[in-house]
């Protein structure tokens, strides 16, 4: 699936939908995405009810759930700002299920439809509405990029990252074997079939690590939880102290890059 | 269908053949290696992603179109095969469809069938059914053949023996086929093959083929073939038996050639297959060759509750190419034999539970990432990922009156719902769960160390000190 919505001429503000994976566990990685839009010049409008997009309950069957989720989530943007999610996974969600999911009710369906079209996953809204050009300031460094399925294939939003990554001066993006294929979290599926997840996320630590890149970098926090799990678990298993594969959410990488 | 022919038991100890294979670097690695190889041979047949989508659209909507027509089509399809002489049956079980074969061989008394690729014959266990009534049953598809000498079962509806290596195959040649030396040559090992086969088609009293294509408007079979073998079964036997899917009709002869370039560049990444038979009626008088009587027994076996349903119908649009499988990365990591059904990968994954019922494959729907892969190579465009959450929902949801699978709700657990409603309570109400992440937060360091299945290959999961929230807070928000 491509992106549908044509970029709005540059605001002056959006909402940011966190997401529940960055707000409890890379807290971090919200700052520097809201600090990067702020640089910009854009206010950064925070709804604090926001909680999680429903993505859980919806992928395991559980759509009345995700329903009871997703429809609280569909009052919390008023204003005709665009929603930048810091996650191609949830963004997803938001802007190709959502409209399913309330198929059957007009009134939320209405209100479906419009927020998806004003849902924008980060990189996609740094680099298509906003034309940000990252000024490099650190020194050499090697990365290499994980993207998230659901920004590959759902949200077509995985050539963006590369493109931020690419434009910083001073930074070599690896190149991973398999590069399109899943880490293996899958939400529920890493719980549910821990073998074949596990295989998964061990074949993609071993490519991700098999480039030489200092970190790995992602704009999805959900496989950054699998595959950062998985690489510390290795080291703990084989007695390292220090990190063999480090890894931060794209957002955070770009405002160290570009700070002073 | 009787217990001691259907072995398939998939939801039985799913897991521990998956985590055998996984454990298994040597299987990893010849899966990994035949995958990509298939996939690089597919990835070079679309240089041109602009010509792949747009034929992509076209063979989706000729699906559609067929099967949106399909009832009218398949009283058509009889009446033009009839009329061609080729005579049709009507199976709606595994047990009827072998009946109908069973009877026809009876009528011949035959001992021999020869059989050319077919998966239906898979899904109904034909060979068991035969040998169980006297009758032999070979494969002449050198792949199929590989896995009957094996007495296995394929674990790719178009590799068979994509499991096996050369090395593997030469020691089963040598143990099982008369007269023959270790050879690991391919070339020998395909040529001791072809020696075997060749005499067996000249004795076979039944020659039986699978059906890539029947057409409705003429009443032609097609099948589509790169070994020689579908068609020495379909004209060397004097009677030819041909199986089928309901669905595996189209209208008219012009909606073939796209679909038989997109499964032949996707299946196997070859521009046409080696051979494409269109078999449309038994020997003429004065005609010198070809079966003196030819057989079509339709199958339904589940497609029936598949069609009822708009959503769940989108599985019968799939022409078997196997690029889901190939390109799948849980089939890449397990084999198609971990799956334990005729159709292994994520077409097997939702066509499955229309054959065996939910109770049997509702652990299957849960052995898939939802990376989307396989939706995005399928060649006709099955949302397969919305579908697998489609068989979570009927599996997980407590069972409810006027169902639209077999086996619905056959993976409920009160547990397992009232842990996603408890969820759902949490989640939709901001109070809640800004106190449940505010508890995490704060007594992170409660947290088990070891976390079910998560903690078996990765560390706890384990929340920020403060939330995003509690950040824009401080920071004066």
């Amino acid at each position: 699936m491509t992106r549908t919505t044509t970029p709005p001429s540059r605001p002056r503000d959006v909402y940011f939908f966190a997401t529940c994976v960055v707000d409890q566990f890379f807290p971090g990685a919200g700052m520097d995405a809201i600090t990067l839009l702020e640089r910009q010049g854009i206010r950064v409008h925070f709804p604090e009810e926001q909680t999680c997009c429903g993505q859980p309950a919806y992928t395991s069957g559980f759509p009345d759930e995700a329903r009871k989720v997703a429809a609280h989530q569909l009052t919390l943007f008023p204003n005709d700002w665009p929603v930048v999610v810091p996650s191609g996974s949830c963004a997803g969600m938001m802007k190709h299920h959502y409209p399913t999911l309330f198929a059957a009710d007009p009134v939320r369906k209405a209100q479906a439809d419009a927020l998806s079209a004003r849902i924008y996953e980060l990189t996609d809204f740094l680099v298509n509405v906003l034309n940000f050009q990252p000024e490099d300031k650190g020194g050499d460094c090697t990365v290499v990029l994980h993207t998230s399925c659901s920004a590959r294939r759902e949200m077509g939003v995985h050539l963006t990252g590369r493109q931020l990554l690419g434009s910083l001066g001073k930074v070599t993006v690896a190149q991973q074997d398999h590069e399109s294929e899943c880490c293996g979290f899958g939400g529920t599926f890493s719980v549910k079939q821990p073998e074949i997840s596990g295989a998964m996320v061990e074949d993609k630590v071993k490519a991700l690590k098999a480039t030489g890149a200092e970190r790995v970098v992602s704009a999805d926090c959900g496989c950054l939880m699998n595959i950062l799990g998985h690489a510390a678990w290795k080291d703990e298993q084989e007695g390292r102290t220090t990190p063999s594969l480090p890894g931060e959410h794209i957002a955070s990488f770009l405002l160290r890059r570009t700070s002073k | 269908m009787s217990e001691h022919i259907l072995e398939f038991k998939p939801a039985e100890g799913f897991r521990a053949r998956s985590k055998a294979v996984v454990d298994n670097p040597f299987l990893r690695q010849s899966f990994r290696g035949a995958m990509d190889f298939l996939m690089s041979k597919r990835a070079a047949q679309f240089p041109d992603s602009e010509e792949l989508e747009s034929l992509r659209t076209l063979g989706e909507s000729i699906r559609q179109y067929n099967l949106a027509k399909l009832p009218t089509l398949l009283v058509q399809l009889e009446e033009n095969l009839s009329r061609n002489g080729i005579q049709v049956h009507w199976a709606e079980t595994p047990d009827e469809a072998n009946a109908i074969i069973l009877g026809i061989c009876h009528a011949q008394h035959a001992k021999l069938m020869v059989k050319g690729k077919s998966m239906v014959s898979e899904e109904i266990e034909l060979n068991h059914a035969a040998e169980a009534a006297g009758i032999g049953a070979l494969e002449s598809d050198m792949g199929e053949y590989i896995v009957q000498l094996a007495g296995e079962k394929p674990s790719h509806i178009i590799m068979p023996a994509i499991h096996k290596t050369k090395e593997e195959i030469a020691r089963l040649f040598a143990d099982k086929v008369e007269g023959v030396d270790y050879t690991d040559n391919v070339d020998a090992l395909i040529q001791i093959g072809r020696n075997v086969l060749r005499q067996k088609f000249l004795e076979a009293d039944i020659g039986l083929s699978g059906v890539n294509f029947a057409v409705a408007e003429t009443g032609t079979l097609c099948l589509v073939e790169n070994e020689g073998n579908g068609r020495m079964c379909t004209t060397a036997p004097p009677v030819h038996i041909a199986i089928t899917g309901i669905e595996k009709i189209v209208e008219k002869l012009e909606h073939i050639p796209p679909l038989l370039s997109l499964l032949t560049r996707s299946a196997t990444g070859q521009n046409i297959s080696t051979y494409f038979n269109m078999i449309s009626s038994p020997r003429k008088a004065g005609e010198k060759d070809g079966p003196s009587e030819v057989h079509l027994v339709l199958l339904d076996n589940g497609r029936s509750q598949a069609y009822a349903d708009e959503q769940l119908r989108k599985t019968l649009q799939c022409i078997r190419c196997g690029a889901c499988m190939n390109h799948c990365p849980v089939y890449t990591r397990i084999g198609g034999h971990a799956y334990g059904t005729t159709y292994p990968g994520p077409i097997g994954k939702i066509i499955s539970p229309h054959m065996l019922g939910l109770e049997a494959t509702s652990t299957m729907a849960t052995a898939s990432s939802l990376c989307g892969a396989c939706g995005e190579v399928c060649p006709v465009k099955i949302p397969i990922p919305e579908l697998l959450m489609r068989l979570r929902e009927e599996a997980f949801t407590a069972p409810h009156a006027d169902p639209a699978m077999v086996g619905q709700g056959a993976g409920y657990s009160w547990l397992m719902t009232s842990v996603w409603k408890g969820w759902a309570a949490v989640y939709r109400s901001p109070s809640l769960y800004g106190l449940a992440t505010w508890l995490g937060s704060r007594f992170s360091w409660l947290m088990p160390s070891k976390q079910g299945a998560w903690t078996s290959v990765r560390v706890p999961l384990k929340p920020a000190p403060k939330r995003l929230r509690d950040m824009l807070k401080e920071r004066g928000e």
